[in-house]
C-alpha cells in the first residue's frame, strides 16, 4: 500500500507541475461556474447552470468575445458552505479563472464570496437575494433582484387594483425565507400606511391553518398578505376559501412555483406576485431565450434559468468592452472596473447595477420587478 | 366565529385523537412507546396515494388497502425488532430507541422513492363540498374524519371491553406473564395488536393526506409530539385517553390562536399539558397509577 502510493506520488505531482505550467490557450477565456448541481438545492442550481451553458453557446457560435471563446469550468458546491469554499479556491488558484458564477445559496454566498474578494476576482451571483450580502465586498456583484425591492412594488400594484384599504398578514415564523419576507412586508405597508387588522403565523409541518384563517375572516381584511413557500400557499388558500373567504392573496417569490396551482389550482385565482422574471412576459429577448432553452432542455425555464441566462450576456458585454492581456490579475481588475457600466435588456428585462449602500462594496441588481395575477389556474402579467 | 373555531378545533382534534389511537394500543397492550408511528402513518398516506393515482382505485378501496399496507409494516416491525429485543428481555428504553431507527429508515426509504415535494391526491378523489349553516362552515371532509375517529374509537371499545379477545388484551396489559400462564397466546396477540394499531395509523395518515394536501415523507414529524402529549394528558395506554386528549389539544390550540396570539400556540397547549399534568400526574384516565397500585 505505502510502497504503491509513494511510487506513484512524484509521476503524479511532476504532472501536476507540469498543467499548471502549461498556458491557457490565448483564445479560451475561462469562466467558472460554481452551483449547487447535488443535494436540495440542485433544482435551482441545474436550471442556473443551464442558463449559463446556453447563453455561453450563444455568445460563442456568434464568434465568442472578440473572437475569443467563452470557456465554462463547471464544478459542485452541493449547496454547502463548505464545499462552496473548496470549489471557489479550486476555480481561483489552480484553474485561474477570469471570474466566478454563484454560488446557488446565499448561505454559501456569505462564506464563499470573501476568497473571491480577497483574491480580487469578480464573484457574480444569479440567484443570491439576501441583503448585505454585496455591502463590503467590491467584487462581489448580483442581478438577483432581492425582496425588499420586489415586494414594495408588488404592493403597490394591489393597492392600486383591488383598492385595498386594510389588509391580514400570515407567515411561517420559524423560517429564515419566510420570515424575512414577512419583515419586508410589514416595512412596507407601514410605508403605504395600510393598517394590518391581523398578523397570524404557522410553524414548519402545520397543515391545518383554520384556526388562523377564522381569526383573519373575523378581522375583515381586503386582502390577505401571505409570506409563505408554494405549498404551504397553496394549502392556505384552499383552506381560506373552503371557510368562505373571498378575498384575494399577495404573496412574494415564494409563490413563483408551477405547485401553487397544483395544489389550489383555481382557487388561487386573484393572486398577485412580483418576480423579476416571467414566462408570460412576451418580449423579443425573453421570447428567444424560453424558444432556446425549449430546444436546449426539452423543458421550460425558470427565473433562475433567466437570470444566469442574463447574467453571461452582461458579462460578455463588459469584457467586448476590454482588452484582454492574458495576466489574470490584470484582466480580472478591468473585468470589475468594465462590469458597472454595462446595461442590458435580456429574458428578464432592462438590467443595470447598482452600487450596494454604503458605496464601499460591490453591486446590486437595479431592475423593475413584473406584477402577476393569477387567472384560471396560472399566472399571467398584471396589465 | 367561536362556533366556527369550535368546529375547527373539533376536526383537528379529531385528528390527533386517530393519530394517537393505534400509539396508545401499542403502549397499553406491548409497553412500548412506538415511536415509529408517525412514519407508518405517512405510509399509509403513500399507500392510498399510490393506489389512486397509479391504479385508478376508489378512495374507499385505497383507504382499507392502505390501512393493512400500514398493518403489515406494523406486523413486520413488530416480527423483525420488537419481538427479538421481547426475547432476549432487552430493557424499556431498547424498544423505542429502535423505532425511532425504524422511522428514520421509513422516512428515508420513502423520500428516496417519492422525492421529498408534497404530494396530493388527485383532483375529483376528495369531497370538496362543503356546506354553511350560518357563519359556520364545515367540509364534508371534515364531518368525514370526525365521524371516523368516533366510529374507530367505539369500535375499539366495544372490541376491548365486550369480546374474549378483549379480555385477553386487557389481561396481557396487566401483566403479559400472567396472562401466559392462563393459557392466552401472548405473542399471537401482540403480532395482531401491531397489526392493529399500525392500520389505525395508517387510517390516520389517509385522513390527514386526503383533508390537508401535504403527504411527504415527513409529514409523521411534526404528529409524533403531539401524539406523545395526547396518549400522557388522557393517560398512557388508554382508549377513551387517546380521543379526549386529541380533542382537548385540537380545542387548546384553536383557541389559543383565536383568542391569543399564533406565536405562542403551541407554548400554550404545552404549558396547559405541563399544568395538567402536575395536578393528575397519571393523565385525564390515569391507568398508569391503578395498575401501580
Amino acid at each position: 500500500m505505502r510502497n504503491g502510493f509513494w511510487k506513484w506520488l512524484l509521476p503524479a505531482l511532476a504532472g501536476v507541475a507540469l498543467l499548471a505550467s502549461l498556458p491557457a490557450r490565448a483564445a479560451d477565456i475561462k469562466i467558472g461556474v460554481a452551483e449547487a448541481l447535488s443535494g436540495p438545492a440542485a433544482q435551482y442550481g441545474t436550471s442556473i447552470r443551464n442558463g449559463f451553458v446556453l447563453a455561453a453557446n450563444e455568445i460563442n457560435a456568434n464568434g465568442g468575445i472578440n473572437g475569443d471563446k467563452l470557456k465554462l469550468i463547471i464544478e459542485d458546491e452541493q449547496g454547502k458552505k463548505e464545499e462552496a469554499i473548496n470549489v471557489f479556491r479550486k476555480l481561483i488558484f489552480q484553474d485561474r479563472v477570469l471570474m466566478i458564477f454563484g454560488p446557488t445559496l446565499s448561505n454559501s454566498a456569505f462564506a464563499a464570496d470573501p476568497i473571491a474578494n480577497q483574491a480580487k476576482v469578480v464573484v457574480f451571483g444569479t440567484s443570491n437575494t439576501a441583503t448585505g450580502l454585496t455591502d463590503r465586498m467590491p467584487f462581489v456583484f448580483r442581478n438577483s433582484v432581492m425582496e425588499a425591492d420586489v415586494l414594495p412594488v408588488t404592493i403597490k400594484e394591489a393597492i392600486k387594483h383591488y383598492k385595498l384599504k386594510r389588509v391580514a398578514v400570515i407567515y411561517g415564523n420559524d423560517d429564515a425565507f419566510t420570515k424575512s419576507g414577512y419583515d419586508v412586508f410589514k416595512h412596507v405597508l407601514a410605508d403605504d400606511k395600510i393598517p394590518v387588522t391581523a398578523t397570524e403565523t404557522y410553524a414548519k409541518g402545520d397543515v391545518d391553518f383554520r384556526a388562523q384563517l377564522t381569526k383573519i375572516k373575523g378581522s375583515d381584511p381586503d386582502a390577505i398578505i401571505c409570506s409563505c413557500l408554494a405549498e404551504e400557499a397553496a394549502n392556505i388558500i384552499l383552506q381560506a376559501r373552503a371557510l368562505g373567504l373571498k378575498q384575494p392573496f399577495i404573496g412574494g417569490n415564494g409563490f413563483n412555483s408551477p405547485k401553487l396551482f397544483q395544489i389550489a389550482r383555481t382557487a388561487a385565482d386573484g393572486t398577485m406576485m412580483g418576480t423579476p422574471w416571467s414566462s408570460e412576459n412576451h418580449t423579443p429577448a425573453n421570447d428567444a431565450f424560453m424558444k432556446a432553452y425549449q430546444a436546449a432542455y426539452h423543458t421550460a425555464p425558470d427565473q433562475f434559468a433567466a437570470q444566469a441566462y442574463d447574467a453571461m450576456h452582461v458579462v460578455a458585454q463588459a469584457l467586448k468592452s476590454i482588452k484582454l492581456t492574458g495576466t489574470p490579475d490584470k484582466d480580472r481588475l478591468a473585468l470589475k472596473d468594465a462590469l458597472p457600466k454595462v446595461k442590458w435588456d435580456g429574458a428578464t428585462g432592462p438590467f443595470q447595477f447598482r452600487a450596494a449602500p454604503g458605496g464601499k462594496g460591490g453591486y446590486d441588481a437595479q431592475q423593475t420587478a413584473v406584477v402577476n395575477i393569477a387567472q384560471g389556474g396560472k399566472f399571467i402579467l398584471l396589465k | 366565529m367561536f362556533l366556527q373555531q369550535l368546529v375547527n378545533a373539533l376536526s383537528l382534534g379529531s385528528v390527533y385523537a386517530l393519530f394517537a389511537l393505534g400509539f396508545t394500543l401499542i403502549f397499553g397492550v406491548l409497553g412500548v412507546i412506538n415511536l415509529s408511528h408517525g412514519a407508518v402513518f405517512m405510509c399509509g398516506a403513500y399507500a392510498a396515494l399510490l393506489l389512486v393515482s397509479k391504479l385508478q382505485a376508489p378512495l374507499w378501496v385505497a383507504f382499507v388497502a392502505a390501512m393493512i399496507v400500514a398493518g403489515l409494516i406494523g406486523l413486520a416491525i413488530d416480527f423483525l425488532i420488537l419481538k427479538p429485543l421481547r426475547r432476549r428481555g432487552a430493557p424499556h428504553l431498547i424498544p423505542m430507541i429502535a423505532t425511532i431507527g425504524v422511522g428514520m429508515i421509513l422516512t428515508n426509504v420513502s423520500q428516496g422513492l417519492f422525492g421529498a415535494q408534497v404530494l396530493r391526491f388527485p383532483f375529483g378523489t376528495i369531497p370538496e363540498q362543503g356546506f354553511t349553516l350560518g357563519s359556520v362552515h364545515v367540509t364534508v371532509l371534515q364531518l368525514w374524519i370526525v365521524g371516523i375517529a368516533f366510529a374507530l374509537l367505539l369500535l375499539l371499545m366495544f372490541v376491548l371491553q365486550r369480546t374474549q379477545f378483549g379480555r385477553a388484551l386487557r389481561a396481557i396489559a396487566e401483566s403479559p406473564k400472567a396472562a401466559w400462564l392462563l393459557g392466552i397466546n401472548v405473542e399471537g396477540l401482540f403480532l395482531v395488536t401491531s397489526f392493529v394499531a399500525a392500520a389505525l395509523g395508517g387510517a390516520a395518515g389517509v385522513l390527514i393526506g386526503l383533508s390537508f394536501n401535504a403527504i411527504t415523507p415527513f409529514m409523521g414529524g411534526p404528529m409524533l409530539p403531539k401524539g406523545i402529549a395526547v396518549i400522557i394528558l388522557g393517560g398512557m395506554g388508554d382508549i377513551r385517553g387517546a380521543l379526549i386528549g386529541g380533542l382537548f389539544l385540537g380545542f387548546v390550540e384553536v383557541m389559543s390562536v383565536a383568542y391569543g396570539s399564533s406565536d405562542f400556540r403551541d407554548a400554550v397547549s404545552f404549558g396547559l399539558l405541563f399544568i395538567i399534568l402536575l395536578i393528575r400526574p397519571s393523565g385525564l384516565f390515569g391507568r398508569v397509577a391503578q395498575r401501580k397500585a
